[in-house]
């Protein structure tokens, strides 16, 4: 309990060095989701919508959940060196799969019904896309991608040890900021985590259609449970 | 305290006596005061429209829904007062979705109930093999899975299971609806033949006219919660109870009725020379069958062969009208 | 020690452990030294290696009991779904590396600390799996059971739990490779595993050694998932048994 006391007492001590680590957390973190929705939303999408590629955009989940993110950004400093490409490289391919398997899986899986009337009614494939499948699809896709920004946020703790900034860091840092440093930034990059995936909650929530509002809530923080067999 | 009978025993009538049921915040009950006695070894047949009650009534036999008044029993034996467990393997149930155990093999799937009452393996093996036979599959497909079989196919499977037992009972709730009409055809042929040999005592709930008829030893006509009518297939078309049954079964139930009988169970008029010419027809058509022959060759006489090919004499349209039209059944019971 | 990875990492230039008979790939630190890794096997990375694997089966083995049973529970009780999914989200959220720090003050640098924070992210994958697997038995199967008289308890272990195997095998596997993965950042608080000579490596900024021991994590872990979804295949016999 004294640690507690402490680590805020080190807080309040530090307010602006705190949080100048926590916007390079967040910079840094946005960084790589921005990175990551870029390339596999669409990828994702278009592999659903089309029907292929199903091994690679499942199996993609299961092989990122399988790679350590320290061993990657490991690998990644043996290859890249310390720095900031090396923590991105790292984070968006730690990223990239559950938001990949669950944008496939999300347009793939939209009511094939709904789409043989669409494509009945005349409208061209882009608008079927974008009027039934997309809409259709955001909230498996938008849980795919919350739970690629949280697992963003939590690897960039560990990007502290390849240079690359951040709460991370304080953490790794006893030497220097003590123990009651360590718990304040371990404390503040645990409130970000959870800020985070309110805040993708509150959107997924706006996101989807009135209708579709069923099954919600923090069970849906996975991507959905794929049985490989 | 007595247990249901043992298995492999005759079957047991069951009885209905002013069972009621009532559901919490409805007005009116889902049955009310129903009165029926099913004699042992006999089919019964429930039908309504929905909403009729007649598969309330049926799961109110094994306590899958509570009795709020009146009771049922079995043999004499309340089934109130009977353990819920125990009562319940004595009983074989069937119903639409059939329920097999996706994750059991045909094998194990039969033999549940003989394993819950601590048979032992060779017996359990042995059971399952009569059964197959009886329901007309074959012994490789004990050790094969529920996934690989057909919906009718399946049916049968949990009929066996159902009876694996020896239960002396047997509830079936619309078994045969979610199989095609050949199908159908086929299982009710079966069951009916299967029945014929082990004589137990069946609940049958069905929505569908022509299957009671053709199922039941008796029908209970039951709406809103009550019976309107209980008698044999003929009562019941010969003499319907009121105008809703007259509804119900059909305005063709004169024609029905002729269902109910085959050529060789009528008596024929004897040949005479001047019959040579008249269309054949089998002695084990039923009359509506030699009706209908009639109606589209236009003649109005058949003559009726035997299986070994001799004439057993001729049938007029007028005698097919007369079974078709009389206000008693043959038994000379008021419906 | 460990904690003060900082500081060389910002002096830039790795440090080469220099030895009596260095070779030139040491030496030289490329990228893998298959000479080194293999003299090392069993003095530096085998340890560590069965380090790791005790500690993920402890907790995925303890996160299974618990999770089992708030399953079953949720599963008879329904209210006590949602609060059991916001707790185990909740920790499920928890950045590994800050958990296990904050575990410090309280159980210490042990094992001990390390395990509760590996256990706490098992729990709501394994919950979930187990619960909807529970939940999408047919029902028809389970009508048919209780009409012939199962009890219960009979229900739920003959026909409930077997036809649940397949999502609860799932989630077994899914946690395995999360907790293989999440349990190299155990190091840092020095209790072994796979972490410790990828930790040690940075600092010294041997290649072949962090190479070496991030590999072999992710050996682990898709050498497990393979041989699960083989035990899974076992298990349930019937699953691939389907109409011609």
């Amino acid at each position: 309990m004294r640690s507690i006391i402490d680590a805020f007492q080190f807080i309040g001590d530090n307010l602006h060095f705190m949080l100048t680590k926590t916007v390079e957390h967040l910079a840094l973190s946005g960084a790589a989701i921005a990175v990551s929705l870029v390339i596999a939303i669409p990828l994702g999408v278009t592999l659903g919508h089309r029907h292929r590629g199903s091994f690679l955009a499942i199996n993609a989940s299961n092989i990122g959940r399988a790679l350590p993110s320290l061993a990657i950004i490991s690998i990644g400093i043996g290859i890249l060196g310390i720095g900031f490409i090396n923590v991105m490289v790292a984070m968006v391919v730690l990223a990239v799969p559950p938001m990949l398997t669950n944008a496939y899986v999300a347009v793939d899986g939209v009511d094939p019904d709904a789409v043989e009337a669409a494509r009945a009614a005349g409208m061209s494939p882009g608008q079927v896309l974008r009027q039934v499948e997309m809409p259709l699809a955001v909230p498996l896709m938008f849980a795919g991608i919350r739970t690629g920004a949280v697992y963003v946020v939590a690897t960039a703790t560990l990007a502290a040890i390849a240079g690359g900034g951040g709460l991370g860091d304080v953490i790794v840092n006893q030497a220097t900021y003590g123990t009651p440093g360590v718990i304040a930034g371990a404390l503040m990059v645990t409130a970000l985590a959870f800020l985070v995936e309110g805040l993708f909650a509150v959107i997924q929530r706006l996101l989807t259609p009135r209708a579709l509002r069923h099954e919600e809530g923090p069970a849906e923080l996975l991507a959905p449970v794929i049985e490989g067999t | 305290m007595q247990g249901v009978p043992d298995p492999g025993s005759a079957a047991a009538a069951i009885e209905f006596r002013a069972v009621t049921k009532r559901y919490p915040g409805r007005e009116a009950p889902a049955v009310r005061e129903l009165s029926l006695s099913v004699p042992a070894g006999e089919i019964c047949v429930l039908i309504g429209p929905s909403g009729s009650g007649k598969t309330t009534a049926m799961k109110m036999v094994n306590r899958l829904i509570d009795i709020t008044e009146g009771d049922i029993t079995i043999g004499e034996q309340s089934v109130r007062s009977l353990d819920l467990t125990e009562l319940r393997r004595g009983i074989g149930y069937v119903f639409q979705q059939i329920g097999l155990f996706p994750h059991m093999s045909v094998e194990d799937n039969i033999g549940t109930v003989p394993r819950l009452l601590g048979w032992n393996k060779q017996r359990i093996r042995d059971r399952v093999g009569e059964l197959l036979e009886l329901v007309g599959l074959e012994q490789s497909d004990a050790r094969r899975y529920p996934g690989q079989f057909s919906g009718g196919q399946r049916q049968r499977i949990g009929v066996a299971r159902a009876m694996a037992a020896g239960q002396p009972i047997m509830l079936m709730d619309e078994p045969f609806g979610a199989v095609d009409p050949i199908a159908r055809d086929r299982l009710q042929n079966d069951f009916l033949r299967l029945h014929a040999e082990v004589r137990k005592t069946v609940i049958f709930v069905t929505h569908d006219i022509d299957e009671a008829i053709k199922m039941g030893h008796r029908i209970a006509i039951l709406k809103d919660g009550e019976l309107v009518q209980y008698g044999t297939p003929d009562d019941i078309l010969a003499s319907p109870a009121n105008e809703f049954i007259a509804d119900f079964v059909g305005a063709d139930r004169g024609l029905k009725r002729l269902l109910l009988r085959e050529l060789r169970d009528i008596e024929l008029t004897s040949l005479n020379g001047g019959t040579d010419d008249l269309p054949t027809v089998d002695e084990r058509t039923s009359l509506r069958d030699a009706l209908s022959l009639m109606v589209t060759r236009r003649v109005t006489a058949l003559t009726v062969m035997g299986e070994d090919g001799e004439r057993r004499g001729t049938v007029s349209m007028e005698t097919l009208a007369h079974f078709a039209d009389r206000d008693k059944s043959d038994t000379g019971v008021e419906a | 020690m460990i904690a003060q990875l900082a500081l060389p990492i910002a002096q830039g230039g790795p440090v080469i452990p220099t030895f009596q008979r260095g070779s030139n790939c040491v030496r030289e630190n490329r990228q893998f030294c298959w000479e080194w890794f293999s003299s090392h096997w069993s003095s530096t990375f085998q340890p560590r290696l069965i380090e790791h694997i005790e500690l993920t089966a402890i907790a995925v083995g303890i996160g299974f009991v618990i999770a089992f049973v708030t399953a079953l529970v949720a599963y008879r009780w329904e209210w006590a779904v949602n609060p059991a999914t916001a707790v185990f989200a909740l920790v499920y959220t928890i950045p590994s590396l800050a958990f296990f720090q904050l575990m410090v003050p309280f159980t210490g640098l042990t094992r001990l600390s390390a395990e509760i924070a590996l256990v706490s992210y098992t729990l709501l994958i394994l919950f979930r799996n187990i619960l909807t697997g529970l939940r999408e038995v047919p029902p028809d199967a389970i009508e048919a059971a209780q009409a012939m008289g199962l009890t219960r308890r009979q229900t739920l272990t003959r026909v409930e739990l077997p036809l649940a195997m397949p999502a609860i095998m799932a989630g077994i596997r899914i946690a395995t490779v999360t907790i293989i993965s999440l349990a190299t950042v155990a190091a840092f608080i020095g209790v072994g595993g796979l972490g410790e000579p990828i930790f040690n490596a940075i600092q010294t900024g041997f290649k072949t050694q962090f190479i070496a021991a991030g590999v072999l994590a992710v050996l682990l872990a898709l050498v497990t998932d393979a041989v699960l979804v083989v035990v899974q295949r076992l298990l349930t016999p019937w699953a691939r048994a389907k109409v011609g």
